[in-house]
């Protein structure tokens, strides 16, 4: 752990990232409870102030919106929803993905066949249309968007584990696990689980701004989170009605959503590299030309 | 016989993020139109980097850090990149060893082998195509015609090398390099390939510089032999007299690593050790560690290439040797 | 090729046959179909005649029967608001969404070959850097936030372009630039490493030996090889247009088959969505089938069945 940190460290535009994260995570889980009240509440004598002044306090600092209520307390809770929609998303699709992936790739046949056949057909249909079917049929509540984009995802981590598995049951430690009369379960987990594991929370963590991205694009339509609660997303189109007068109220959430995207990018592809022992080195190069070169003779 | 190509002191530089290698030091030698020069030596010998470099195709990280490359008398390394290229396919061929992408796999090889007439000479399409034809024809590609519109995956690993030996021959340059252009093949394909190049050479005119780490292929082929060791040239000389009788301990170490030189029922003798790491080579005599002659002088003084009739060898003991 | 042809038709044919049984059963899975159709107000009488006139009171097999009839009759039922056939309102609405797409992945692709081939030309130069750090920070941006930010500074501030419609090519620009940026951000990358790999190959020293200037080196021999990755992440791109589509056609107002989603969404027109949908899904069909073409054009070892 201390040497994560210490790598981290190095880059800084990781560690940046790190700290980004962090906030939000802390946001999203102190937000709700601390600045829930805050945030509905009206105040139809200080409606769209501008942001960057401290006249009313610091809770006003990112402006108010058209019903007087603070941006920036609105800002941090809605956190809470980005982040209560986006993780056991992530996660649900993650592990489904991934026990279904190295079980379809292991045991190969029909199984994988089958496996993967299903996952072209999620994947050849745009997931916001699949969205926008499920949650009108059914009601836009949390649950649903939850399962909605979970299932949208789920081949991606399917495919990543199915082919990692394939490659991994050819090597000679499966072989001898299986000689050993060792259950198939036992195997995967014990096995090829913990190969797997490092790609696909990589797989992962991209795959956490998809999925933001995804919630705040169907919350901004209409179809996704619903007033009164809040999400960024859905803050950028209430914003957008008062884009000419208030413009901060849009911009703001906005800001929010590519902040945290870009720190998840950021955070992952340094993962990558700090996690793959081949390419660690790169890090620890203080600022050097990080070209690749291949000796050829 | 006139010099076609003369190398003298090229050195090459690879620039790593541990630091710079050299991989090809102080090497010199020529060739004459219609002879054939084999450049010998171990994957990693530098011999590669030295064909490379004098083709103008080193990689970004790899770079010339001195010497001259006269190509018919002309420094090439003095010229600017346009006259460089406009001497590529002219002025020198290059034929690449046969590998899965060594021709373009989405093109037809007739516009591949079409491509030097279309640069240099400016042929329409039409007109480069039929030169292709006659080249595929000459270089033995049953039924050309038809088979210029075929892609390189339906050919055979001797006919694809036919047709990197026809795009390097194209536009009859005086100096031929040929970058083990058997190694990938079968036995036979291999003599088949061998006869077409000296064929080639003879009807041409052309200088053939043969890199390759084959010690048959060099005696049948070259008449005159540069050992590499270690991104250096350690003994050179006419074939026949360097492999009778070798004046480098390493020279003389590959000779007897070869099956058909030892009698039947002797054990086949091999080089104690591997060639050096090109990032820590030793002081003085990089073939030191190796050698079973290694003295202190060795580790203090790197040998010069002396030339003594005709010949020459880059080892303290050369006189030794010869006299043995 | 016409054998690897059919192959390919099959199998993206299945996912069109998924979408149509899976707007089926799921207009049917939450009970009564009518309640998807009808107002929320609709008396029970409505909704009883509603029922019957549509078949949703027989069995499921036969309305199954049915609903397939009217798919491939491209009979939807009609529109709850217009009272127009909804299949009519799709197909009045499906070519300006295809000249949006069409021209925003027209420009994506051509902008992104062409940067992503100088920045692998020269790996880890400045410009290099520029375009990995542009590309990735396009495709973290929200596309629906980077539209209204360009109506909030070219609209609303510097007033140089209208916020929405159809009318003069300044309307186009905005809808243009926000569909086109995430495929661009993403093609960047691809063609920046399917061009390192293509320009290490052995035939580009081949082709330098030959004379082969820069130019030709690059555009030439590299560009073709590195076309088959290019064209497989551009068709998904393709795909996922859509729900860029969806996003941008709400925010300017324009008039195609995204906005119409939407609009029938929020006032509950299921006849409309359902055919929308399910155009949607064929084009997707199409295009499927149209990039498998341009592999097989691409590379004669596709065409030739030398690869499965």
């Amino acid at each position: 752990m201390s040497r994560v940190l210490s790598l981290l460290g190095k880059d800084r535009f990781a560690a940046v990232a790190a700290v980004v994260l962090a906030l939000v995570v802390l946001c999203a889980l102190f937000g709700p409870p601390l600045l829930g009240a805050l945030a509905v509440e009206q105040n139809l004598r200080a409606v769209n102030l501008p942001p960057l002044s401290l006249d009313r306090g610091w809770a006003f600092v990112l402006g108010s919106d058209s019903l007087g209520r603070s941006v920036a307390a609105r800002l941090v809770v809605a956190a809470g929803t980005t982040m209560a929609v986006a993780v056991p998303a992530v996660l649900l699709s993650l592990v489904v993905g991934s026990l279904w992936g190295m079980w379809a790739g292991y045991h190969r046949g029909w199984r994988e066949t089958v496996s993967m056949r299903i996952a072209d057909v999620i994947l050849s249909f745009p997931s916001l249309l699949l969205a926008v079917v499920v949650l009108y049929v059914f009601t836009p509540g949390i649950a649903n968007i939850i399962a909605v984009l979970a299932i949208a995802r789920i081949p991606i981590y399917l495919r990543t584990a199915r082919a990692e598995a394939v490659e991994l049951r050819s090597r000679l430690f499966v072989d001898a696990a299986r000689t050993f009369g060792t259950k198939d379960s036992t195997i995967i987990r014990r096995h090829i689980l913990p190969i797997v594991a490092p790609t696909l929370l990589t797989v992962a963590a991209v795959d956490f701004c998809f999925v933001m991205l995804t919630e705040s694009s169907l919350s901004f339509l209409g179809i996704g989170i619903q007033p009164p609660g809040m999400s960024w997303g859905l803050m950028v189109a209430q914003g957008r009605q008062e884009l000419r007068t208030a413009w901060w109220i849009a911009v703001f959430p906005g800001l929010a959503i590519v902040l945290t995207t870009v720190s998840a990018t950021v955070l992952a592809a340094w993962a990558r590299i700090a996690f793959d022992p081949a390419q660690r080195w790169r890090l620890t190069v203080p600022g050097a030309r990080k070209r690749s070169v291949e000796p050829t003779p | 016989m006139t010099t076609s190509l003369e190398v003298e002191g090229l050195s090459v530089d690879i620039h790593t993020p541990t630091g710079v290698l050299h991989v090809v030091r102080d090497v010199s030698f020529s060739v004459g139109s219609g002879r054939t020069l084999a450049l010998l030596g171990e994957s990693g010998c530098g011999k590669s980097m030295t064909a490379q470099a004098v083709a103008g195709l080193l990689d970004p990280v790899a770079e010339v850090v001195g010497g001259a490359v006269r190509l018919d008398g002309t420094d090439v390394l003095e010229l600017d990149h346009t006259a460089r290229r406009a001497l590529a396919g002219p002025g020198l061929g290059v034929v690449f060893q046969d590998a899965l992408t060594t021709l373009n796999p989405v093109q037809q090889v007739g516009a591949q082998v079409a491509e030097p007439f279309r640069i240099h000479e400016r042929m329409g399409r039409k007109a480069a195509r039929e030169r292709a034809v006659e080249l595929m024809e000459r270089v033995g590609i049953p039924e050309p015609r038809a088979r210029a519109r075929a892609y390189p995956h339906q050919f055979s690993g001797g006919m694809r090398q036919r047709l990197l030996i026809a795009m390097a021959v194209a536009l009859r340059p005086s100096v031929l390099l040929a970058d083990e252009p058997t190694t990938a093949l079968d036995v036979t394909v291999q003599a088949q390939i061998m006869r077409l190049l000296a064929d080639l050479r003879a009807e041409r005119s052309m200088a053939l510089v043969l890199i390759t780490h084959d010690l048959a292929v060099v005696a049948e082929q070259a008449d005159e032999v540069a050992v590499m060791y270690a991104g250096s040239i350690v003994e050179t000389g006419p074939v026949r007299e360097v492999f009778d009788r070798p004046r480098h301990p390493y020279t003389r170490g590959l000779l007897s690593s070869v099956p058909a030189g030892a009698a039947k029922g002797e054990p086949l003798r091999s080089i104690e050790g591997s060639p050096p790491d090109l990032a820590a080579v030793p002081s003085g005599c990089a073939f030191r560690t190796r050698c079973p002659l290694a003295a202190e002088i060795c580790e203090s003084e790197t040998p010069a290439l002396l030339e003594v009739d005709g010949r020459a060898a880059a080892c303290h003991f050369a006189k030794e040797l010869t006299d043995a | 090729m016409l054998a690897y042809l059919r192959r390919r038709v099959l199998s993206s044919a299945l996912p069109l046959l998924v979408v149509i049984l899976g707007v089926f059963f799921l207009a049917r899975l939450t009970g009564d179909p009518t309640n998807l159709y009808l107002p929320l107000s609709a008396t029970a009488q409505q909704r009883a005649d509603f029922a019957a006139r549509n078949g949703f009171d027989q069995p499921v097999l036969v309305q199954f029967v049915d609903y397939v009839g009217q798919v491939v009759r491209l009979d939807f039922g009609e529109s709850l608001r217009t009272a127009q056939p909804a299949a009519t309102a799709v197909l009045r609405a499906f070519p300006a969404t295809l000249q949006l797409a069409g021209a925003a992945m027209v420009i994506a692709v051509l902008a992104a070959l062409v940067v992503g081939s100088l920045a692998a030309y020269r790996p880890n130069s400045a410009a290099d850097r520029a375009a990995s750090f542009l590309s990735s920070a396009a495709s973290s941006t929200p596309d629906f936030w980077f539209a209204i930010m360009g109506v909030l500074v070219f609209a609303v501030w510097l007033g140089w372009l209208p916020t929405s419609g159809t009318a003069g090519a300044a309307a186009w620009i905005l809808p243009v630039v926000t569909l086109l940026i995430r495929p661009f951000g993403v093609l960047v990358q691809v063609v920046r490493g399917a061009m390192v790999t293509a320009l290490s190959a052995p035939y580009v020293k081949v082709a330098r030996s030959k004379g082969a200037s820069e130019r030709q080196v690059i555009f030439g021999h590299a560009l073709r090889n590195a076309g088959a990755p290019v064209l497989t992440v551009a068709g998904d791109l393709a795909v996922g247009l859509v729900n860029g589509a969806v996003v941008v056609e709400t925010i300017f107002g324009w008039p195609g088959i995204g906005k119409l989603m939407i609009d029938s969404i929020l006032q509950r027109d299921f006849a409309v969505l359902q055919a929308a949908v399910l155009v949607t899904a064929v084009a997707i069909f199409l295009l499927n089938i149209l990039i498998d073409v341009g592999y097989a054009l691409l590379d004669a070892r596709v065409r030739q069945g030398a690869m499965a």
